[in-house]
């Protein structure tokens, strides 16, 4: 049965996968058809003629993560770390009928490598299901505030 | 050792097949570089489908220098000087918007029209019996003197001295005409939005990266390499995922890009892909090539997609993608400090499926959340830090020289001739008499 603290225990566990670093346990939260969209713009509503920072099918979320383990990843030597602080996520929609969940939490993030740490803010925002009795994303998406400055690299997931 | 006034020191710095890091590290060398090179050459402003309407206007930078392009109300586009001529004040508050006729400072009201005329300003009395009539003041927002829109494309020069527009760029203006070219209807829309990455290196480091035909399968083996191997343990299924093929052609072999072939042309020109390019074997669109034909005829429209050239430069810091529809524009900041803006086209009467694959091209290889972004930022930090190392102060760009070189060239696609051709005609605009 998911019921509203189990669906705000299912994103703060997803935030400490990304902090502890165990990618491939959360690319399992996914749902097969499932998206990691991080807009371009404020407000974005158009994905497929408005350019986006990420849109990623599993197919690219799996790449991304593969290719953190690869020796030959060399903005990966030394390795980036991650930080999520989140405040309580707020249930939007709550409907078991239609297996549909949303999920909105605001959060600050850190990524550090070297002697740099950049910080942002961001909006999630998750649509959830259940797909054999375990909840999957079958959408993350992430609004940053300044989603429209010029950023250095970022490498790991918001 | 100051460079000011030392052009023998400035032309040193550039020899046949190598040049000094000075030029990527040294902070007058910068300085002189926007005063001389931006100054003297026709660098890329913007598109004029971003001031698609009288009033139209969009903020950018010349090298350093803000400025504005602006749709005036005869339909001509201009270029001026970001700042009110009265306290310095940037005289756009937005990036892009519509001013209507005049652009009305924020701080005084003093306001201008849109080719930077004076119009009025508040308490005119209070300048009389002073000498502003005959200040620059009076004169309203400074222009940008030289300014030429080719085929949409708007360039300015900022001085007086230097080649005309045609001189200029010469043959390499066929870059930009194939791509507009690839619009049935001949003409673009800048659309999709600005992927802006902010890199921690000189710009000069990208612009060379442009034509490195020798990186991609080495540097971007993680990247690339991950999407191909990914794709392998799928079982290849089709249809091929749109990101597998445009990943993959990184990977190609030597042979792939030696046989590809660079151009060079005057003034610090040129491209890679004469042959093909790593745009070749993109999937059909349907319905597109009929709109070509029917427009230009079955012949001439293949002839036009036949052509898939790779990166063309246009020196100083921009570069062109025809078959894809993408620009990218190096806009130095610092020695050590290059805002990369990545621009979209929509093929005006061409199908959506075209934009939309360049979006997903842009995305995944120019947002700084790219992992081919990520691959090759590393590089040009890398080097930025490496070349501070005294042992030697030289960098190497010997491969395929061959003596004599001159700017018009085919060759071997893994040539460094065209950066030796881009710091050649550097040395030519840094050390030019004003």
């Amino acid at each position: 049965m998911i019921d509203r603290s189990g669906l705000a225990d299912f994103i703060y566990r997803e935030a400490r996968l990304l902090d502890e670093q165990r990618f491939d346990e959360w690319l399992e939260l996914f749902a097969p058809d499932g998206r990691y969209w991080m807009p371009l713009e404020y407000g974005q509503t158009d994905r497929r003629l408005t350019a986006s920072l990420m849109d990623e099918d599993f197919f690219l979320l799996r790449l991304r993560v593969e290719r953190l383990k690869n020796n030959r990843t060399y903005s990966q030597k030394p390795k980036s770390r991650c930080h999520h602080v989140l405040q309580q996520p707020r249930v939007d929609v709550f409907d078991p009928e239609t297996n549909h969940y949303v999920v909105w939490t605001a959060m600050h993030y850190v990524e550090s490598r070297l002697d740099r740490q950049d910080l942002y803010a961001a909006w999630t925002t998750h649509e959830l299901t259940e797909i054999d009795g375990a909840l999957r994303i079958r959408m993350k998406r992430v609004d940053l505030v300044n989603c429209d400055s010029a950023f250095g690299s970022i490498q790991l997931f918001i | 050792m100051s460079y000011r006034d030392n052009p023998e020191a400035l032309r040193a710095l550039v020899r046949d097949a190598e040049v000094h890091r000075d030029v990527y590290t040294d902070p007058e060398i910068f300085a002189l570089e926007m005063e001389r090179l931006f100054a003297n050459t026709w660098v890329y402003v913007g598109h004029d489908s971003q001031v698609a309407k009288p009033g139209d206007y969009f903020a950018t930078a010349i090298g350093t220098q803000p400025v504005l392009m602006v749709r005036h109300e005869d339909d001509t586009v201009h270029v001026l000087y970001n700042r009110c001529p009265h306290k310095g004040t940037r005289i756009t508050t937005e990036t892009c918007g519509n001013t209507g006729r005049f652009f009305r400072c924020p701080y005084h009201a003093w306001s201008f029209r849109t080719d930077g005329s004076p119009a009025a300003l508040p308490l005119p009395g209070g300048y009389e019996n002073t000498p502003f009539a005959t200040s620059q003041a009076a004169r309203g927002l400074t222009p940008v003197r030289h300014v030429h829109n080719h085929r949409g494309f708007v360039f300015a020069k900022m001085a007086a001295g230097g080649p005309d527009f045609a001189a200029y760029f010469g043959d390499s203006l066929s870059s930009i005409d194939n791509m507009v070219d690839r619009s049935p209807a001949g003409r673009l829309e800048v659309a999709g939005g600005v992927l802006r990455y902010m890199h921690n290196c000189n710009w000069k480091m990208l612009v060379e990266n442009q034509t490195d035909t020798c990186h991609p399968m080495v540097a971007h083996m993680s990247s690339a390499g991950t999407a191909i191997e990914l794709w392998k343990r799928a079982g290849e299924q089709n249809p091929k995922p749109m990101a597998v093929e445009i990943y993959a052609p990184f990977m190609g072999p030597y042979e792939l890009f030696e046989t590809m072939g660079i151009r060079t042309w005057d003034n610090g020109h040129g491209h890679t892909g004469v042959n093909h390019s790593i745009h070749s074997n993109y999937s059909a669109v349907p319905g597109y090539f009929d709109q070509m034909a029917a427009a230009y005829g079955e012949p001439r429209a293949k002839a036009i997609l036949d052509e898939n050239r790779h990166n063309t430069i246009y020196f100083p810091n921009l570069m062109v993608k025809g078959p894809i529809q993408l620009l990218r524009l190096f806009k130095p900041l610092g020695p050590d400090r290059t805002l990369v803006e990545s621009w979209t086209f929509r093929l005006v009467d061409a199908p959506d499926f075209l934009l939309e694959r360049t979006l997903v091209y842009n995305r995944l290889i120019n947002a700084p959340t790219s992992v081919v972004g990520h691959d090759d930022l590393e590089m040009y930090e890398r080097a930025q830090e490496g070349l501070l190392a005294n042992g030697n102060p030289w960098v190497s760009l010997h491969r395929l020289y061959e003596p004599g070189e001159t700017g018009v060239s085919v060759s071997n696609g893994t040539t460094e001739r065209q950066m030796r051709n881009q710091f050649r005609a550097w040395a030519r605009y840094m050390t030019a008499e004003p």
